[in-house]
């Protein structure tokens, strides 16, 4: 029985690819199905490339497969130059318009079939009839979607639109469908479990993102429109306002970073999110945020880099400037989320990290990540406890001391308002009162205590996922994860052993728990997206790894597949 | 370092607050005979003036001379990095609208590392008062050429030719972006500046108020402001265009009068608050 579908709708921007896998994934998970959308889009604003890349599966799927079963594209236009990013298996068809020239050979030399279907004339046929819909109609009825839940959906999809694009819509959608049914092919995967108690949702990495910054509090952002964090804002802004809060679009990332701290500073939890270039311009006030102990959140969508690189597509490489990106000695956190579901997580626990420990914290995800939309199990709540310690009022005659160095590191903060406790936040190195100082004895002490409170804070579990067992063990972090975990999976289903560590906390490093958790590991594989192995080279730099310890990494934005990291294993078993 | 010296927060029924009130007791890195200690004592007059409870003050600065500022106040106090004064008041303000926020700094912090933020403080018009000390030189770093200098000034070595570039006119920009209140005045004159300094922190949206402080040690010249400088004609204030016209003819000695009123509605953030999380996370139900 066929547990997992994998499908390309393509064609030129504009032409509707994503816009109809929005609907495909939406169907899906409608038909109890688990379902998972990564996108592929070129630098032009309209026109250029896009794919939209989908996954079906009867159990939760959050990466791709390693190849794709049906590829359908309603032009070729550009697509031969990112087949890279669709490969194709000697099992795959591709369903391909002839009047719309032929096959890129490159798609071809997968050994995939060729099946021809006049789409375009199809929806032609069809008053006000479109491509993109007729095509999504020949996906459903391959992949085994009823007709009546993708009617549902494409006609919600379309809502407000009017009658007549409704009616030619469900016609295109059922001409599609029924196209499908003539081609004597099938992919289909058998109905999907109803879920038990949770529901599910449909949503995207970016979106998880926001909402987590909400559950942990936040209410103030102020941001500067980047590819690919756009999404993040765009869900925030009105999702802030509903819930009393704001997002506030700056001049520039200087002034967001500079106006979240301005926020947190008067007491209201605060974040921006942005990507590479954007930190990067950030990162001077971010120091400041260290020396001044204002909680902000920072979130990285990464992209290719450097400079303005690859905007719209995924890579893992400002792991370094993340983590050491800041003048001057400033401990600040650094997390990753692992998932779509994940970026809730960890970006709540990030802004709880923030206010708890008085720290700046950068969140990486990434444009996989980020842009990913899933059908998942609703994701469970956590309760972040508000932790920001608060000063009162000091007894007559005392002086406030704002920077007072504590057996924890963490000094009560005054928010602004409460009486007897002015004092000025400080980015030159200060006394425990806040007055500038640069005596050398005064200097060892602040910085201990910056440090101190990150350090002896208990992070628990969540600095890492840790699953699997067997002495081998792939060490991954961020969007990576994803394919790993399934590579884990998939060898234990053959009967191998092998353990996953995903790190979510980048920094403060972690290395007894690490210890720990590679206690009997006897081989180590680490996976990431960075043509310089910036991970491997930080593992290597703070923590002890197996003698045996390889190194699979490539730069992006092509995304590792499960079968891939297999193969890597199974070359060990081999030797 | 700041001591919970001031008064009762509340004035309704209190002793009044004194000007000493609203000073620290850090000792101020300035050098005799600079101009931003009078600037000091005007805005603590202004700040005694309007009875405002410390506790309810901020005052948020760049780098700078002038932007040490804020650690002589007894107010809350942001000291930031150089040039994101704006910025960071602005965060402040918009997400505590209840404080009262002032922004201080220099030429060089606010007009060219944070020239941006200035152009879009005005445009935005958030209710909050920025006092520029204005002394056309860079004297933290010992004296280089700022964007209010003229540009034959050889007094660096930097610039030892003058920067031959034209001098920055910050009110008439601030008045082409929109700020809602603009007056330039002269440290020397402190009861006039703190006259403007209150009317200034009262009037809703983005005031600017350019302050001439000279620097004695780095433009000792500055020491004749107080024989050059003169009160702006009163016609100077009659309307934008008026005031333009002013600012673009003067020589930049003129002082002490409010060259626009504007009645911009400052920038508010209004969350409508009717929905809880429950509400948000119901758009990703399928």
């Amino acid at each position: 029985m066929r547990r997992s579908v994998s499908v390309v709708l393509a064609g030129s921007g504009g032409a509707g690819a994503i816009s109809a896998g929005t609907m495909l994934l939406q169907a899906a998970g409608r038909a109890n199905w688990y379902a998972y959308m990564t996108r592929s889009v070129g630098a032009q604003i309209r026109g250029g490339e896009a794919a939209a890349m989908l996954r079906f599966d009867l159990d939760p799927v959050s990466a791709h497969d390693d190849a794709f079963d049906v590829l359908i594209a309603l032009d070729w236009q550009d697509l031969g130059k990112h087949a890279a990013e669709m490969p194709l298996h000697a099992g795959s068809v591709i369903i391909a318009d002839p009047d719309q020239g032929p096959v890129p050979e490159v798609f071809l030399a997968s050994g995939a079939r060729q099946i021809q279907v006049l789409i375009k004339q199809l929806a032609k046929g069809i008053p006000g009839g479109r491509s993109n819909v007729v095509a999504t109609g020949i996906l459903g009825g391959l992949t085994g979607l009823p007709l009546d839940i993708l009617t549902q959906v494409c006609e919600e999809s379309l809502a407000g639109k009017g009658e007549k694009v409704r009616e030619a819509s469900v016609q295109a959608l059922r001409a599609g469908f029924e196209a499908a049914a003539a081609l004597g092919i099938a992919y289909r995967l058998p109905p999907g479990r109803v879920p038990l108690g949770a529901s599910r949702w449909n949503i995207t990495g970016n979106e998880a993102t926001g909402l987590g910054a909400i559950r942990g509090g936040v209410r103030y952002v102020a941001a500067y429109p980047i590819t690919p964090a756009t999404e993040i804002l765009e869900w925030m802004a009105p999702a802030l306002a509903r819930v009393g809060g704001a997002l506030v679009q700056v001049e520039d990332e200087l002034a967001a970073i500079n106006q979240i701290i301005g926020a947190s500073f008067g007491g209201v939890p605060s974040l921006t999110a942005t990507s590479g270039p954007g930190l990067s311009l950030m990162t001077e006030s971010l120091g400041l945020a260290v020396a001044s102990e204002t909680p902000v959140v920072v979130v990285n969508v990464m992209r290719g880099g450097p400079s303005t690189g690859i905007p719209a597509k995924s890579e893992q490489t400002d792991l370094n400037i993340a983590l050491h990106g800041l003048h001057g000695e400033a401990p600040h956190l650094v997390l990753a989320p692992n998932s779509v579901a994940d970026c809730l997580f960890t970006t709540g626990w990030a802004v709880h990290l923030a206010k708890t420990l008085q720290a700046p914290a950068l969140v990486l995800s990434d444009q996989l990540l980020g842009q990913s939309r899933v059908v998942l199990d609703r994701p469970a709540d956590v309760q972040w406890p508000c932790r920001r310690e608060l000063a009162s009022r000091p007894a007559a005659g005392e002086p406030y001391r704002r920077y007072a160095l504590t057996p924890s590191g963490v000094s009560p903060m005054a928010v602004p308002g409460t009486p007897g406790c002015q004092y000025t936040a400080e980015g030159l190195e200060h006394n425990e009162f806040g007055t500038p100082s640069s005596e050398a004895e005064n200097h060892r002490l602040q910085l201990d205590k910056r440090t101190r409170k990150l350090d002896a804070h208990d992070y628990g579990d969540s600095w890492a996922s840790l699953e699997g067992d067997g002495d081998w063990m792939i060490i991954t972090w961020g969007s990576c994860t994803a394919a790993v975990r399934e590579a884990v999976r998939r060898w234990h289903e053959d009967g191998g052993r092998a353990r996953m560590l995903s790190i979510r906390l980048l920094s403060p490093v972690q290395p007894k728990k690490f210890a720990q958790a590679l206690r009997g590991v006897s081989r180590a594989l680490v996976v990431e997206q960075s043509h310089s192995a910036q991970f491997y080279r930080y593992l290597r730099a703070f923590y002890e790894l197996p003698g045996h310890c390889d190194v699979l990494h490539r730069p992006g934005p092509l995304p590792f597949r499960p079968g891939e990291i297999v193969e890597q294993l199974a070359g060990w078993n081999r030797a | 370092m700041k001591t919970g010296q001031q008064t009762q927060p509340s004035i309704a029924h209190a002793p009044a607050v004194e000007p000493e009130a609203y000073r620290s007791s850090v000792k101020p890195v300035w050098c005799p005979g600079c101009g931003d200690f009078s600037v000091l004592t005007a805005i603590t007059n202004a700040l005694a003036h309007l009875q405002l409870p410390p506790e309810r003050v901020a005052m948020v600065s760049g780098i700078g001379c002038s932007s040490r500022i804020p650690a002589y106040t007894n107010v809350f106090g942001f000291h930031g990095v150089h040039g994101r004064a704006l910025p960071l008041a602005s965060g402040l303000k918009l997400s505590r609208p209840d404080l009262t926020v002032l922004v201080a700094g220099g030429d060089g912090d606010g007009f060219s590392i944070g020239g941006n933020h200035f152009l879009h403080a005005c445009r935005r018009n958030v209710d909050m008062t920025y006092i520029v000390m204005d002394n056309q030189v860079y004297g933290m770093t010992k004296g280089q050429a700022s964007p209010t200098t003229a540009p034959e000034w050889s007094g660096s070595d930097l610039t030892p030719e003058g920067t031959g570039l034209l001098a920055f006119q910050p009110l008439v920009i601030a008045l082409a972006a929109g700020a809602n209140f603009v007056a330039r005045c002269f440290s020397g004159e402190q009861a006039n500046l703190t006259e403007i300094l209150v009317e200034a922190i009262r009037h809703p949206g983005f005031s600017v108020v350019q302050v001439l402080s000279p620097c004695v040690t780095f433009r000792p010249e500055q020491r004749q402001w107080k024989n050059l400088i003169r009160m702006a004609p009163e016609s100077a204030a009659a309307d934008l265009g008026s005031a333009v016209r002013h600012l673009m003819e003067d020589d930049g000695l003129s002082i002490g009068r409010v060259l626009h009123r504007g009645d911009r509605k400052p920038f508010v953030l209004a969350g409508c608050a009717d929905g809880g999380l429950e509400d948000l996370e119901e758009g990703f139900a399928l």
